[in-house]
């Protein structure tokens, strides 16, 4: 190694020559922050400012409505159904493709993936094509007497494929990561399966569970071309926010839809700082590829 | 040979001493039928009711054929300047120091977190001939509500994210000491990145983008409220499976629906090629 004072100035020039000059990196980063601004927290911040357009009074006005509270109850008890579905079906999926080798598991994992790439309409769609009234079960249906479509149970069903991978797609790879050494200890050692998942597993993937529960909930109470397909659009019956922001914008009120709305706005922030919290606090907790 | 013997023996799977094997799996398998792979079987077949020729004629519908043009094509447009300035982005909040640097990482994430809808009627309002934006352009008589443009808008908006978060971690990973070796070798920093750096990148960026692509293709929410929505112009394909199904004509949204399905599976056929190609090159 060369001396004490040449190796600072050897890596001061390296780093000189493997970055860009000035100029360019000023111009690179208001060129980048300028187009966050205009893209993505111009439309943030004018929800916020149509909402108060009218003042204070006016948006609470908006908001206390009767229809846009059934609007919120719908909301949550539609995320209040689907959330929990799916973290118990991502909790056992990554128990049975982390914990154990098995014929056909990367296809499984692929399937998993599916409803990524469908369209929040198509996602709707195929409910409407198997449960609506000219769908596969859809006579079946009408002579049991039992409404899925423009029910709520069509909202839930669409929810949950809308959200299905979320908390799996979370849960796999960290488990994945983790190996089974603790949990083959654990049963050797004469603790019960459930107890084994209990105390071992469980606080292993607990932030990277939470993580997924997040982002599940956030896309849980803001789908809305799947829901918009199966609801039908009957006020407080099927009405969620993200329709309940439609019909009022479509009636002109705008001061209503955007009320609504910067609710609507306010979860996505609220999801936004817990999920840079998680990923700052507990990033070597979550699966890789998060760690900031 | 253990482990094919085993195979062999055991059935499908490797023994363990772990259990809740069969119930974990059974629950997983059973709830993936229902919730996906039924409902999705049911529209690949529902367009068998149409025969060959019906299907056909479903696709070759004027109205059908202007409306996957635009959302593939705006879908096109707006991945590749979400790549451009998705590459921007992430280079600046991987290698330099700028103020709110966490907070612009953190915002990034916008579009998975905001409803569509909430996003929609924004985008509408701001790009409206009396918005903030759109009264600037209005006076110029540029139209950008109401029109594709604000499509292409909207989908810009949804897609960045995409593009940004393939690319970070490649970024991060990226060994300096190669660019190191460039300099050394006499190339300027233009050269380093052209020839050093983007090829590393390229496989990131291309999965990015087939991702935003894929994404905007099939987005409904965000496009609707600002697309004006006038049929052969700025009728984009989701909001015809809708109109299509409103009218009870469930063959028909299922043709379009089944022709989108498609094309997003082609897509993520083509990210999966592209993966398994770089990383073939990374171990050589």
């Amino acid at each position: 190694m060369a001396g004490g004072t040449t190796q600072p100035a050897a890596a001061a020039r390296v780093r000189r020559a493997t970055t860009e000059t000035a100029l360019v990196r000023w111009i690179l980063i208001t060129v980048g922050v300028l187009f966050i601004a205009l893209v993505l927290v111009l439309p943030l911040i004018s929800v916020f400012m149509e909402a108060l357009r009218g003042g204070f009074a006016t948006f609470f006005q908006a908001v206390a409505n009767k229809d846009t509270w059934q609007a919120v109850r719908l909301t949550l008890l539609v995320a209040g159904i689907a959330v929990p579905l799916n973290v118990l079906f991502g909790l056992s999926a990554a128990w049975a493709i982390a914990k154990f080798d098995f014929r056909g598991k990367s296809l499984l994992v692929t399937l998993i993936d599916l409803p990524f790439s469908v369209s929040p309409v198509i996602s709707g769609l195929i409910y409407v094509l198997l449960y609506g009234a000219n769908g596969w079960f859809g006579p079946f249906l009408k002579e049991l007497d039992i409404k899925i479509i423009f029910n709520v149970t069509g909202l839930v069903l669409a929810t949950i494929f809308v959200t299905f991978p979320f908390v799996a797609r979370e849960l796999i790879p960290l488990m994945q990561e983790q190996g089974r050494d603790e949990e083959e200890a654990a049963i050797s050692l004469g603790a019960s399966g459930w107890r084994t998942f209990w105390h071992v597993t469980l606080p292993n993937v607990a932030w990277g569970l939470l993580y997924g529960v997040l982002l599940c909930n956030a896309r849980a109470m803001g789908e809305f071309g799947a829901v918009s397909v199966v609801s039908g659009h009957i006020r407080g019956l099927t009405n969620t926010m993200p329709l309940h922001v439609e019909i009022l914008y479509n009636e002109y009120d705008f001061v209503g839809a955007f009320a609504v709305a910067s609710l609507l706005a306010g979860l996505a922030i609220v999801t936004l700082v817990a999920k840079s919290l998680l990923e700052w606090r507990y990033g070597d907790r979550l699966a890789g590829g998060r760690k900031h | 040979m253990g482990a094919i013997a085993s195979y062999l023996s055991g059935g499908f799977r490797r023994p363990s001493v772990l259990p809740g094997f069969g119930i974990t799996l059974g629950f997983a398998v059973a709830y993936l039928s229902i919730i996906v792979l039924l409902p999705l079987s049911a529209l690949v077949l529902r367009p068998a009711t149409l025969g060959i020729s019906g299907f056909v004629d479903v696709l070759l519908d004027q109205r059908v054929l202007a409306a996957l043009r635009l959302s593939f094509g705006a879908a096109f447009i707006a991945a590749l300047i979400n790549a451009f300035f998705g590459l921007i982005v992430s280079w600046i909040l991987v290698r330099y120091d700028f103020p709110l640097k966490r907070v612009v990482d953190a915002l990034v994430d916008l579009p998975f977190a905001l409803p569509t809808a909430v996003a929609g009627i924004a985008l509408a309002t701001i790009y409206a001939p009396n918005g903030w934006i759109g009264s600037l352009f209005a006076p110029l008589g540029v139209k950008i509500a109401f029109t594709p443009l604000g499509v292409l808008l909207a989908l810009i908006f949804i897609g960045l994210p995409f593009v940004v978060r393939s690319l970070q971690p490649v970024l991060q990973d990226l060994d300096r000491e190669v660019e190191e070796a460039a300099v050394s070798l006499g190339a300027s920093r233009w050269q380093t990145f052209r020839l050093v750096i983007l090829p590393a990148i390229l496989p990131a960026l291309l999965t990015g983008f087939a991702l935003a692509f894929a994404r905007a293709v099939g987005e409904y929410g965000s496009v609707i409220f600002i697309a004006g929505n006038m049929p052969l112009v700025s009728e984009i394909a989701p909001l015809l499976i809708v109109i299509k199904l409103e009218q009870f004509d469930y063959a028909g949204a299922a043709a379009i629906g089944v022709i989108m399905l498609v094309a997003s599976f082609l897509i993520l056929l083509v990210i999966n090629l592209v993966q398994r190609w770089s990383r073939r090159h990374e171990e050589h």
